[in-house]
Order: C-alpha cells, then sequence, then structure tokens
C-alpha cells in the first residue's frame, strides 16, 4: 500500500499568516478575535469576528490577478504558494502528470456575490462583472494553484462546509494511495467575514455574541460558551506519497495514515445527539490507519464553541476512543484563538497536528475557565503542554451532517 | 483630464500594465495580455466612465488604445 506524508504546509490565519508566526501563537495561546474592522456592523447584534490582519496580497499574485479573484481565493493562492516553497518541491523537476490539487471554500466567494448582487440592483444585469462566475465559484482556488504551478493531475473541490478541507486532504490520501498522483496540495479557504456571512450565521443563532470581550468569546467546552465566533484565512497542505519524498530528501512532518468519513442523516445542521456520527468517523479513521485508542495521544477537536458541538463532540470521542482512553487522551481546540475558519478549519487543523507531532507540543484550549459537567475530558486548557505526540486525529464536522476525521502519526 | 488620459488610466488600472505600455498601437490581446473576459471588463470600464452604450458590434472591434480613443471621439465624449 502507497503512504502519504506531508512534506509542506502554508498558512493565511488570523493570529499569523507565515507557519511559525501561527504556531508560536497557537502555542501561546493567543487570540485573534476582534471587533470587525471590514464593515460597518452598528446593525448587527454580532460584531465581533477574528480577522487575518497581516495578508499582504502584493507578496504572492499579480496586482492583475488580484482585481479577479475573490479573498478567499487569494488567501488559497498565497498558502499554497507557502506550502510549495516548504516542501523544497520544484515542479520544473517534477512531473505535471503525477501532481495535483484538491482544495475547497464550505462558501466561495461570498464578498463577491454581495458586491456583484449590489450592482446588479443599482446599475442593472449589464454591469456584473464577466469575472463574478470564476471569482466566486469554489473550485477556483484549486484551478487558480493548478496554473500557479503546472500541476496538470487530479484537480477539483470537496465541498461539506465546515469539514472541507479535512474532506479535501482526505481525498489527497486516496489518490495518493490509488496511485493517481505523487504529489497533491490540498486544504481550504475561507472569506466570508462580511454582511450576508456575519448576517446569515447570527440568524442561525450559531455566533457568539460575546461583543464587549472578544478575545474571551471563542471558549470551547468551557460551561460559559455561547457560539462560535467567525474565522477566515486558508491553510494548504503539500501531500506527497512516502517514496517520493524520500527519494527527494525531502523532510517529512508526519504521516497522513487514516481517513474516515460519515454522515449523521439526521438534521440541516444539528449534530446527532449521541456523538455516534462523529465517533465513527473517528474509529475508521484509527481502523485503517492499524491504530488502536489506547495509541492517540491527541485530538484537534471541532470544538466550535457553540453548546451543542463541544457537548456531542465529547460524546463522540468517548464512543470511539472508550471512557478510560478519552479521558487520558488529550484535546483541544484550536478555534479558540483562530475562530472558526469554516472550510479552511480541517486544513489549520491538521498543520496544528503535523507541528504537534514535530515538535512534541500540544497547544491549549484557550479561554477555558468554567467547567462543563456534559465536557469533562482533558482539554488542556489555557497552556500547551510537551508530549511525544505520535498519534494524532482530527475532527471535522461540518453543517450537512458531514463527518471527517484524519489521523497523523509521526513516521517511525 | 482629455480623453485619452482618462482611456489609459483605466487600462492600467484593469490590466496591471505600466502607463508607457499604453500606446495607440498596443493591442489589448497581444500587447497587454488582455483576455476575453478583459476586453468584456475594460469596455465596461469605459461605458461607465463615460456614460456611453458601446454594442457588441461595435465593441468588437475595439482591439487597440487608439481604436477606443478614436471611437469615442467620434461619439462626441468626453472624460
Amino acid at each position: 500500500m502507497r503512504k502519504a506524508v506531508v512534506t509542506g504546509m502554508g498558512v493565511i490565519t488570523p493570529i499569523g499568516s507565515t507557519l511559525d508566526s501561527f504556531w508560536a501563537s497557537a502555542k501561546a495561546g493567543k487570540s485573534g478575535v476582534c471587533q470587525i474592522t471590514r464593515f460597518d456592523v452598528s446593525a448587527y447584534d454580532v460584531k465581533i469576528a477574528a480577522e487575518v490582519k497581516d495578508f499582504n496580497p502584493d507578496a504572492f499574485i499579480a496586482k492583475k490577478e488580484q482585481r479577479r479573484m475573490d479573498m478567499y481565493c487569494q488567501y488559497a493562492v498565497a498558502a499554497a504558494k507557502m506550502a510549495m516553497q516548504d516542501s523544497g518541491l520544484d515542479m520544473a523537476a517534477e512531473n505535471p502528470d503525477r501532481a495535483g490539487v484538491i482544495a475547497g471554500s464550505g462558501i466561495g466567494g461570498l464578498q463577491t456575490l454581495e458586491i456583484q448582487h449590489t450592482i446588479l440592483r443599482e446599475k442593472g444585469p449589464g454591469r456584473c462583472s464577466p469575472f463574478m462566475i470564476p471569482q466566486m465559484i469554489s473550485n477556483i482556488a484549486a484551478g487558480m494553484i493548478a496554473i500557479d504551478f503546472n500541476m496538470k493531475g487530479p484537480n477539483y473541490s470537496v465541498i461539506s462546509a465546515c469539514a472541507t478541507a479535512a474532506h479535501c486532504a482526505g481525498d489527497a490520501l486516496r489518490l495518493i494511495q490509488r496511485g493517481d498522483a505523487d504529489i497533491m496540495i490540498a486544504g481550504g479557504a475561507e472569506a466570508t467575514i462580511c454582511g450576508l456571512g456575519i448576517a446569515g450565521f447570527a440568524s442561525m443563532k450559531a455566533l457568539s455574541t460575546r461583543n464587549d470581550d472578544p478575545a474571551h468569546a471563542s471558549r470551547p467546552f468551557d460551561r460559559e460558551r455561547d457560539g462560535f465566533v467567525m474565522g477566515e484565512g486558508a491553510a494548504m497542505l503539500v501531500i506527497e506519497e512516502l517514496e517520493h519524498a524520500k527519494k527527494r530528501n525531502a523532510r517529512i512532518y508526519c504521516e497522513l495514515a487514516g481517513f474516515g468519513m460519515t454522515c449523521d442523516a439526521n438534521h440541516i445542521t444539528a449534530p446527532i445527539e449521541d456523538g455516534s456520527g462523529a465517533g465513527r468517523a473517528m474509529s475508521l479513521a484509527m481502523s485503517e490507519a492499524g491504530v488502536t485508542p489506547d495509541q492517540v495521544t491527541y485530538i484537534n477537536a471541532h470544538g466550535t464553541s457553540t453548546p451543542l458541538n463541544d457537548k456531542v463532540e465529547t460524546l463522540a470521542i468517548k464512543r470511539a476512543l472508550g471512557d478510560e482512553n478519552a479521558r487520558r487522551v488529550m484535546v483541544s481546540s484550536t478555534k479558540s484563538m483562530t475562530g472558526h475558519m469554516l472550510g479552511a478549519a480541517g486544513g489549520i487543523e491538521s498543520v496544528v497536528c503535523a507541528m504537534a507531532i514535530r515538535d512534541g507540543i500540544v497547544p491549549p484550549t484557550a479561554n477555558y475557565e468554567f467547567p462543563d459537567p456534559d465536557c469533562d475530558l482533558d482539554y488542556v486548557p489555557n497552556t500547551a503542554r510537551q508530549a511525544d505526540v505520535k498519534v494524532c486525529l482530527n475532527n471535522s464536522l461540518g453543517f450537512g451532517g458531514h463527518n471527517a476525521c484524519l489521523l497523523f502519526r509521526k513516521l517511525a | 483630464m482629455a480623453i485619452e488620459d482618462k482611456v489609459k488610466e483605466i487600462i492600467v488600472e484593469q490590466l496591471g500594465v505600466n502607463a508607457d505600455q499604453v500606446k495607440p498601437e498596443a493591442s489589448f490581446i497581444e500587447d497587454l495580455g488582455a483576455d476575453s473576459l478583459d476586453t468584456v471588463e475594460l469596455v465596461m470600464a469605459f461605458e461607465e466612465e463615460f456614460g456611453a452604450e458601446i454594442p457588441d458590434e461595435d465593441a468588437e472591434k475595439l482591439t487597440t488604445v487608439g481604436a477606443v480613443i478614436e471611437y469615442l471621439k467620434g461619439k462626441g465624449l468626453s472624460a
């Protein structure tokens, strides 16, 4: 069986837009949540989000290209470029037919839609941009990245809301296992901190309204949690066939050794109350990798900070690992710092797993103050912990009942 | 601002080219790196700026910087 390893990573996040700055912030428990600056929020119930603050598109994308790209796509391309640089791959020396991209966005170019819809209403159909459609479709980032690197192998997007990037990475693993490609860029991107994005999620009562204390608003597993905080950004991973990586003496972060996917088949947005859907995704990922629950060191939880998710995910972890192992394993939600990066979440949280394995450090769940009887695991509260991290699970759960779990393992 | 200057400004902005590349004989596609979608957007920008309707059959002929300037002048428009 062909194996897949992670050899490069690139990130754009609310707590740092380089791999190093992001990881330093994540280990330090730094919050990226602030008052929304992108638009006037006076009429909105929700006034906070985790905005990307230090993104300079000029460093990655020519001016002309920027104009035809939604913000989400700019984030995606920038993260992919950093991931490729990190991997040390030289595409001029690779077979382009054996390299591909699976990158998605949970929602796509919402800001573009918002702007163009206003133009349609105010100026009529003849003024809508010829770039509107290619700008807003959720699959365009995968196409753009392929153009940048001349990757002519498999190329598409998996769209599964907040599980998007995890499904993209999991599918990349499958393609490498099957022999369809040797090199895959995989991940997700999102940029929905705009009126429509905030209004839509706020109407669902999914967002935290802790407007007077943004830094403490995202508090996964804490009793006082009141919803997720919208984040944004991108994370891309270079996933490579093991022998291919070895042959070029690549620096290998870890193995991507398992992928489980299930559906709750229960409700459009609410998770099934017994945690069975997410639990089974974890079991499938462990089973594929030949890992038993006692071998799992760390779980990067979906941990959105909504009342229901965190309770149900706790149950799911107990179902998958058994009570004893569930109480022993370290669980943290880095959404406490990044906010919920939606379609990019599974990507950035895969990056966290790979870095935890590389450095032997588990980042904390920030803002953890008040224990909730429904959430009774070790959430690594507030302070990072040193540990020999051998096996990590990364849970990603999306509206639609989509559950994806990736298993990362230290290379022996 | 003269029509020439305004047209130039729009082209520089939309196509991300240097002002000195925007010569009258420059072709949008051959010389300035535009694709078919860029040319549609350019025509829209000219329509918007000069308050003119440019029918598709006219737009097809506006392949160079000079052709655009002559066309707009011929319609008696000013910036």
